[in-house]
């Protein structure tokens, strides 16, 4: 399987300010790479690079087997790109917007005509064609500037953020548009700053930080890391944490976590639900009924945590630009 | 290649002025500003400025037409910032386009645009007693190079708008250095009646060639010195299209090189 996306070294600065530095990413062709970081990690510089927006300083990077600094033109061709501000003209309809996309692929009038027909179906938006954007709410807004970055079809396509500020019902559906794309067999890369996002829609995610990318790996790899799955019992009365403590500890793996507060024992288990199973028995036999028993696998919040030593959240609010 | 870039720069110039049509306020109020603007002058300053030989406000409408056109490239500069703050400039830049078709089609929706403001203000002129005195020819010749310099406008506002940072700034600075350059000049009085110290700027200020070029093919010019002195008084036309090549020399390239780098914000 040939690549789709290569990046090495790949490196810019902005005088003083270094944005991204010696990133390698590779993205087999068919597959979906995640971009994952808080804001101002680096991740739309790294797409505003590869889609020929701007100029690395250092490294090199090759889209569907072009040298993007060597031939911007070639790869424009061949690529989608929907960014982080939905990129549509609120004085045009719907479908003025993307036939104004086709046309400057000089698909010719018609054709251009035809495929923003048949986008604006594919995306449901068909209702709202003939209205100025400026009208659609911000779900309609991605769907219509995703659908302008696939209007030639394009093998290779780049979301920035492609769901920062929906609302979750249109994130969802959002979510369907783009697994429909990689079925239909495209390249995408996108950046997200959502753990859960990454993990549902990507084959492989980078997780970057401060211009560096800082871990890789599947969405399962990645928490393994974190030591998998744990098991956790809640129980009613603060009496009961060391008995419950005792007995996670015998089906669990290493020393449990005790947390008085939240009156919760945790411990890291490796048999499944079969340490779930025991763990009932036991515990009903030393006549605790908890008030929460659960197997927590890993999030990839956790992820981040441990990598960066703070949770995505808290560092989206003191990052910087994006 | 040729024929791909014109074609583009239609789908742009198409684009642009849909939003005429789609938010027709501007229109009514980039046609009432000129409308106001003739009265105003007209019969404000109309009997306290002298223009020998010739009535002020057959004087005063030519200085109008290249004031306003000079304000309505303006647009260029926040229709470009505008584009380039919402990421639109980037979706261009992402597309197989020609590289100057966004400069092409966005200077061509503002021409358009000032080729109507000049329609409404040359009915509200012939209303209030302006006249092309010197035939047919010599009237379309004087539009051309009204026209001509509008156009060069647009590419300096350009520069100023794939500059700034914001629509906000492109607000302003698209149009603050135009207040000293059209007033220095001989577009409201006769530069015979300005101090000395400014008499050699106003008259070699590109403004007063263009609007001495309008009056002298339109025969709305002063007699004598109310004209000008020297060189500038004696080639307008020569002088007016030379400056609007030159500016256009210099700014289309350096708009292009800007558009190349410019990045969103």
């Amino acid at each position: 399987m040939a690549n789709a996306i290569i990046a090495e070294q790949l490196g810019k600065t902005y005088g003083s300010v270094t944005a991204v530095v010696g990133l390698d990413l590779v993205v087999p062709e068919g597959t979906v790479l995640g971009l994952l970081g808080p804001n101002g990690a680096g991740k739309t510089t790294t797409v505003r690079m590869l889609t020929t927006l701007i100029t690395p300083t250092s490294g090199r990077c090759e889209v569907g087997g072009i040298d993007v600094c060597a031939h911007p033109d070639r790869v424009r061709r061949i690529i989608g790109v929907s960014g982080q501000y939905a990129a549509v003209d609120d004085y045009l309809t719907g479908q003025e917007n993307l036939e104004m996309v086709g046309r400057l692929y000089h698909l010719g009038k018609k054709r251009a005509r035809k495929r923003a027909k048949e986008l604006l179906e594919q995306f449901e938006l068909t209702d709202a064609a003939d209205r100025p954007a400026k009208t659609y709410s911000g779900g309609m807004r991605r769907r219509l500037d995703l659908a302008g970055a696939l209007v030639v079809q394009p093998p290779v396509i780049f979301l920035d953020e492609p769901t920062t500020g929906l609302d979750p019902r249109s994130r969802l559906g959002m979510w369907g548009v783009i697994s429909d794309l990689v079925k239909a067999g495209s390249t995408l890369l996108l950046t997200t700053q959502y753990l859960e996002e990454a993990d549902r829609l990507c084959d492989d995610i980078v997780v970057i930080d401060h211009g560096r990318a800082i871990a890789q790996g599947t969405a399962t790899e990645l928490k393994s890391q974190m030591g998998g799955e744990k098991l956790a019992v809640a129980v009613g009365d603060r009496g009961e944490l060391v008995t419950a403590a005792d007995v996670l500890r015998s089906v669990g793996v290493d020393e449990p976590e005790v947390d008085d507060q939240a009156r919760e024992v945790t411990v890291h288990i490796e048999r499944g639900t079969a340490a779930l199973v025991e763990a009932v028995r036991k515990l009903d036999a030393a006549d605790i009924t908890p008030t929460n028993l659960e197997i927590r696998k890993p999030t990839l919040d956790d992820v981040f945590l441990t990598l960066t030593g703070q949770p995505a959240q808290e560092q989206t609010e003191t990052g910087g630009t994006p | 290649m040729v024929l791909e870039a014109a074609s583009d720069g239609w789908v742009v110039t198409k684009r642009n002025l849909l939003k005429i049509k789609r938010v027709p306020d501007l229109v009514i109020f980039s046609t009432i500003q000129p409308i106001m603007f003739v009265l105003l002058f007209a019969y404000v300053f109309g009997g306290a400025i002298a223009t020998p030989g010739i009535n002020y406000r057959e004087f005063l409408i030519p200085g109008i037409f290249v004031q306003t056109v000079a304000f309505g490239a303006g647009i260029t500069a926040i229709g470009l910032a505008d584009d380039l703050q919402k990421g639109i400039v980037d979706r261009f830049r992402s597309l197989p386009m020609s590289r100057g078709a966004v400069l092409f089609g966005r200077t061509s929706s503002d021409l358009i645009n000032n080729v109507f403001t000049v329609i409404v203000m040359s009915i509200t002129g012939v209303i209030v007693g302006w006249r092309i005195n010197e035939g047919f020819l010599r009237g379309v010749a004087g539009f051309a190079i009204l026209f001509l310099f509008a156009y060069a406008m647009s590419w300096i506002s350009a520069v100023i708008g794939l500059s700034v940072k914001s629509v906000e700034v492109a607000q302003s600075a698209g149009f603050i250095w135009m207040f000293p350059l059209t007033f220095l000049s001989n577009a409201f009085v006769p530069t015979s009646s300005l101090p000395s110290a400014l008499r050699p700027i106003a008259e070699w200020n590109p403004i007063s060639s263009v609007v001495l070029s309008l009056r002298e093919l339109w025969g709305n010019a002063p007699a004598g010195a109310a004209n000008g002195t020297g060189f500038p008084a004696a080639h307008p036309i020569w002088l007016a299209i030379a400056w609007c090549l030159l500016i256009l020399a210099i700014f289309v390239p350096m708009s292009i090189a800007r558009y190349r780098r410019a990045a969103s914000r």
